[in-house]
């Protein structure tokens, strides 16, 4: 049985590349992929936590990571649709050209 | 059984970092596939069925197949600029980065909560039963039924909201 230490140290791995991407990436389509990740960490450490805890028949952090799991389809499908309508209006998706709000 | 989870691991991380750090658009997406189907392995390999499938069902066919879209819309932006970011802007972010793994990766080494739960842990992990879906559904249906249709609502708002922003352009246009 692999000890939980290892699982929570791939998910610090996990949200440690994808905030790396999110913030060394230029293309807003792979800083939101950076976000997914970072999301996907996260619900790895809920499920770790959930099977190494006192009570795993509560099903608490299952459920916990199946909403987490829907409001991160949510925020791909809004975030994707923004970054396209962004393409539309200035022909790019590189989150350092969008300087318009810049005073 | 210790040599599949370091595989998957590996697998996993891997094919995470090369999501963030190749040119090709098109090649992070594919990777960043690998990267949830890794998960899934994962979450298979603590005994969470449902979550796996779920995983399955949401990342790699909804939000991989979203994001192959959004890239296929938003294509020729990227063929002429293919400059990076300077040198310095990279490696902060990365030097950011780093420091947050450091920092996670410490308070999990030193935690005196995950040593000692280790050989209670492992004792529970051959006693437990696998969840069925059964268990999860009435769990849905009882005690998180106010989330649920929280969850649902918001789905809705999405999925109404997703489509009216990426439609905008053309309606105005017209």
């Amino acid at each position: 049985m692999t000890p939980l230490g290892h699982y929570l140290l791939i998910s610090a791995a996990l949200f440690g590349i994808g905030l790396a991407g999110a913030l060394i990436r230029r293309n807003a389509i792979l800083v939101l992929i950076g976000i997914e990740l970072m999301l996907n960490a996260a619900n790895l450490n809920f499920i770790a936590f959930w099977r190494f805890g006192n009570n795993p028949q509560a099903l608490a952090g299952v459920m916990f990571v199946i909403f987490s799991i829907g409001v991160a389809a949510a925020e791909a499908a809004v975030g994707l649709a923004l970054v396209i309508a962004i393409y539309r209006h200035y022909k790019t998706t590189h989150v350092d050209e969008l300087t318009r709000l810049k005073g | 059984m210790h040599w599949s989870f370091y595989v998957v691991a590996g697998l996993t991380v891997g094919s995470g970092i090369a999501a963030m750090s190749l040119r090709n658009i098109v090649h992070c997406a594919l990777l960043l596939t690998v990267t949830f189907a890794g998960l899934a392995l994962l979450y298979l390999q603590l005994n969470a069925q449902f979550v796996a499938l779920a995983q399955v069902l949401v990342y790699i066919g909804a939000v991989a197949i979203l994001i192959v879209f959004a890239i296929l819309l938003t294509r020729s932006s990227d063929i002429g600029s293919q400059s990076r970011r300077s040198l310095l802007a990279i490696a902060s972010g990365a030097l950011v980065a780093l420091a947050a793994f450091a920092t996670i990766a410490k308070a999990v080494l030193t935690s005196p909560t995950v040593k000692r739960d280790q050989p209670s842990a492992a004792l529970q992990f051959s006693v437990t039963q696998a969840t069925s879906v059964q268990d999860i559904g009435q769990q849905l249906m009882g005690n998180y039924v106010l989330p649920l249709e929280i969850v649902a609502l918001l789905l809705t708002a999405a999925l109404i909201g997703a489509a009216v922003i990426a439609l905008q352009e053309r309606r105005g246009a017209e």
